[in-house]
């Protein structure tokens, strides 16, 4: 098997893993490359099904374009999808302006941990990788939550020879990451070599592009003419510049995705 | 970079401080596998903390391993050389968190030992080695790092070579190299070392380059464990993992336990049209078979002539990462492959303290000697409570590894050294597949002491076709030509002349007019044909309740209850 191969094979055993070990489950998607990915890899492991609901945190403040290609595909691929904004915080002005990472907490970390105390899940699948910054690298692939959604990460149990972690007390819940061992340059060598569609902010447009996506005014564009998935590859292949450059929440603070994590952030 | 299609998995391990970040992190830079983000902000950190550029802080992501300057928990990183990919897992080298260095070892085919060439061999450089032998990682290379402070002396080097060669020997792993490094200054990192006049091997990415992966299982005999079956549309699709070999539409497969036989009708794939007919080992696949039998999660499926074994205890070699010492007598939960059993402690063999190899006798039998505290290893006897499908970890890994949870946690590992005969905590009657669990043989008795009914388990024992049964005990007398029938495991046994004549599947079973018991010795009210039908057809719809159990069972007919001591059945 090839490198490819071998991490498709590896994240659609976690994804039977969780679908067949764990309660009431749900997919955390976020429109990117690498929601868009984790959907095709549980179409492969369930024979194109999607057993469990997606679920969108939209902070109102998403590029808009993500919104309507959100919409579309769903609508088109008849998926189930939860969306859940937290509008209490944003009836009280909550916003960028207020401190990047307060609104982070707010829109995304308090608005996920909501999710998912309403729909009593005991799973969550999330998309992230251990390339993208210090403390998704140290993540377990099934990684628990207690009653407060905080993370015990400091002290993670053993996880051996894929056996996961699938027991736990009743209101904690997992974070399942079938992608954590990808890398960027992986995603999108598994997009060209499936063929699988992605929404054309990737690519560039007037000399620019997205290379992660997220909220509009914390998410930068980047200098750039793929305008294909290969032209996409060829440049990732000599770059020297992080994935998430362009995310304004990673550089508040040294350990401010740390922090942001133990929380609940995804 | 360079497309890799091939990646090696290998683990840094060693003692705490001796650089294993450090190594790592010198790598990635040396070798440009960096973004230049990452690199900037290692370097903020550093103006931050006011230390100087540590490279090891490209893998210490967290604060408090910064900060205190020590790796708490694993990660992995992907690498490329000239020659081809890596992932690296950086391990924790504290004693305290060993069951993390062990979450990554598992992972690894090949392994980095880091040694301190100023404190030479220590703790954990030698029970990193011992884990790492234990694991299964044979492939192996010893760094020593740090030669800038010992002024690069060739007597030093060598001195910590002939001490980790002799002690790699005793635990039957051989190095590939033994190379030195000083990762902080990039010393013989990349390129050669002209502060090393005396060496003439490799370089750390030479070495690394050496090194060889895995052998792909796919010529091993076919192991694939069942993970689920789908019934998401008008397919009925088994879903799993080919651990090894291979399997292709139209193979006869055989399913443990029970030995069913079945066709491969196809393999499944999405978003298809085209189905593959043959897929190999590390694929996960999902099969139709001939025959729809109830296939369940846990269940192995193999070749007939190559099938692993059945059985209710086995011997292993047991590492433990729990605060509360492994205990005997006590029920953990046991997880192979993908199968799930409560599981007990029979005996411990020996315990050992994996860094200075010390060896304790414990005696064997329950609760004698040293008991197995968190990072010993031992080596115990293991049974199980229904029947387990394994075998020898040498023979197959993936099916000759397990975990032992206490409660919620995960507690230890092991591997399977060897299937023990014998029937474990119950008695049992066994052929082949079929293993039928019977408590025939048990006890009953008024107790004086607790004024109550209580029931004393005898020693498990395995009865197989032509063993003689014992027929009368303090609270039974059984007749010489019976049968039984197990509803529980879909068995029967026919006793002739105090025989064991034949085990058979239930579905195969005749009545034939002669004495019907369960499997606790109670007798069947069945007395044609007839009522046998209409019995089965009663206790084949699912756990029976009170009524059901007395419309057809007799207690009194081979049974009485003796009013004794608790001293009596000893």
């Amino acid at each position: 098997m090839n490198h490819l191969e071998r991490l498709e094979a590896q994240s659609v055993y976690i994804l039977r893993e969780a679908y067949k070990l764990l309660g009431k489950l749900g997919m955390l998607w976020s429109i990117g490359k690498d929601s868009t990915v984790m959907l095709w890899l549980a179409k492969k492991a369930f024979y194109g099904h999607c057993p469990f609901p997606l679920i969108h945190v939209d902070t109102t403040f998403k590029i808009p374009q993500m919104i309507v290609y959100r919409d579309k595909l769903a609508w088109e691929l008849g998926l189930e999808l939860i969306v859940h904004t937290n509008r209490t915080a944003l009836d009280q002005g909550m916003g960028p302006e207020k401190g990047r990472l307060a609104c982070c907490k707010a829109l995304k970390t308090d608005a996920l941990n909501r999710v998912v105390k309403d729909h009593a899940f005991d799973g969550l699948i999330v998309g992230v990788r251990r390339d993208e910054e210090g403390s998704r690298s140290k993540e377990r692939v099934f990684s628990e939550r207690n009653a407060e959604d905080k993370w015990d990460y400091a002290n993670q149990p053993p996880e051996l020879w894929d056996q996961f972690k699938t027991d736990f007390p009743k209101g904690h819940h997992i974070r399942v990451h079938p992608l954590l061992q990808w890398n960027e340059l992986d995603i999108w060598r598994y997009i060209e070599r499936e063929n699988i569609p992605v929404i054309d902010l990737y690519f560039s447009q007037g000399g620019r592009r997205y290379r992660s996506l997220g909220c509009a005014p914390c998410t930068g564009q980047i200098a750039s003419s793929a305008a294909t998935v290969r032209e996409i590859i060829t440049e990732l292949e000599y770059t020297s510049v992080s994935e998430r450059a362009g995310r304004a929440q990673d550089q508040e603070d040294a350990y401010a995705m740390q922090k942001l994590r133990k929380e609940g952030y995804m | 970079m360079a497309c890799a299609q091939e990646m090696l998995q290998l683990v840094v391990a060693g003692h705490v401080d001796h650089g294993k970040s450090t190594v790592i992190g010198r790598l990635f830079c040396d070798t440009n596998s960096l973004p230049q983000g990452s690199i900037d902000r290692v370097r903020r950190i550093a103006g931050e903390t006011g230390k100087g550029f540590e490279p090891a802080y490209l893998l210490d992501a967290f604060e408090e391993e910064q900060k205190q300057g020590i790796t708490i928990d694993i990660t992995k990183r992907q690498f490329h050389t000239a020659k081809r990919g890596y992932i690296i897992i950086d391990a924790p080298g504290h004693k305290e968190f060993l069951k993390n260095m062990i979450s990554g070892a598992t992972g690894a085919e090949a392994a980095f030992l880091v040694i301190d060439a100023g404190r030479g061999v220590e703790e954990q450089s030698r029970r990193h080695a011992s884990m790492l032998a234990l694991l299964g990682i044979r492939q192996m290379a010893v760094i020593v790092n740090k030669m800038d402070i010992v002024d690069y002396s060739q007597e030093v080097f060598q001195n910590i070579r002939m001490e980790m060669e002799a002690f790699l020997a005793s635990r039957n792993i051989y190095a590939q190299a033994f190379i030195p490094v000083s990762a902080l200054l990039g010393e013989n990192i990349i390129s050669p070392s002209d502060k090393l006049p005396w060496y003439d091997g490799g370089t750390l990415v030479e070495a690394l380059d050496g090194l060889s992966g895995k052998n792909s299982p796919d010529n091993a005999p076919l192991r694939f464990p069942v993970q689920d079956v789908y019934k998401f549309d008008q397919r009925r699709i088994i879903a799993g993992r080919i651990e090894s070999g291979r399997i292709a539409v139209g193979d006869t497969i055989h399913i443990s336990p029970g030995g069913k036989h079945t066709t491969v009708l196809s393999l499944e794939a999405w978003p298809g049209p085209e189905k593959p007919w043959e897929a190999f080992a590390g694929e996960c696949v999902g099969i139709t078979v001939s025959d729809e039998f109830f296939n369940k999660r846990g269940e192995i499926i193999s070749k007939a002539d190559s099938p692993p074994q059945v059985t209710f205890a086995f011997r292993a070699s047991i590492f433990w990462m729990h605060k509360t010492p492994l205990q005997t007598g006590k029920t953990y939960r046991l997880k192979l492959a993908t199968q799930t059993v409560e599981a007990e402690i029979g005996a411990i063999f020996r315990v050992m303290d994996a860094s200075t190899l010390t060896t304790h006798a414990t005696g064997g039998a329950l609760g004698q000697g040293r008991e197995v505290r968190l990072n010993d290893v031992a080596e115990a006897r293991i049974i199980v409570k229904e029947p387990v499908v394994l075998d020898a970890f040498a023979a197959s890994e993936a099916t000759g590894r397990f975990i032992l949870q206490d409660g919620y946690d995960v507690a230890g590992g092991g591997i399977v050294i060897e299937r023990e005969a014998g029937a474990g905590l119950f008695s049992c009657f066994a052929r082949g597949d079929i293993y039928a669990r019977c408590e025939l043989f048990e006890e009953y008795y008024y107790s004086v002491e607790d004024q109550m009914v209580n029931r004393h388990r005898p020693q498990g024992t395995a009865y197989n076709i032509g063993d003689k049964i014992p027929l009368e005990g303090k609270s039974f007398a059984y007749p010489e030509f019976f049968d039984i029938v197990m509803f529980q495991d879909g068995a029967a046994v026919k006793i002739r002349a105090g025989e064991v004549a034949e085990i058979l599947p239930l579905a195969d079973y005749r009545y034939e007019g002669l004495p019907l018991l369960n499997d606790r010795g109670f007798a069947l009210m069945v007395r044609s044909r007839a009522e046998w039908q209409r019995c089965l057809a009663d206790f084949s719809a699912g756990p029976p309740d009170a009524e059901l159990t007395a419309k057809w069972m007799n207690f009194t007919t081979y049974r009485s209850i003796p009013i004794a001591g608790n001293d009596w059945v000893i």
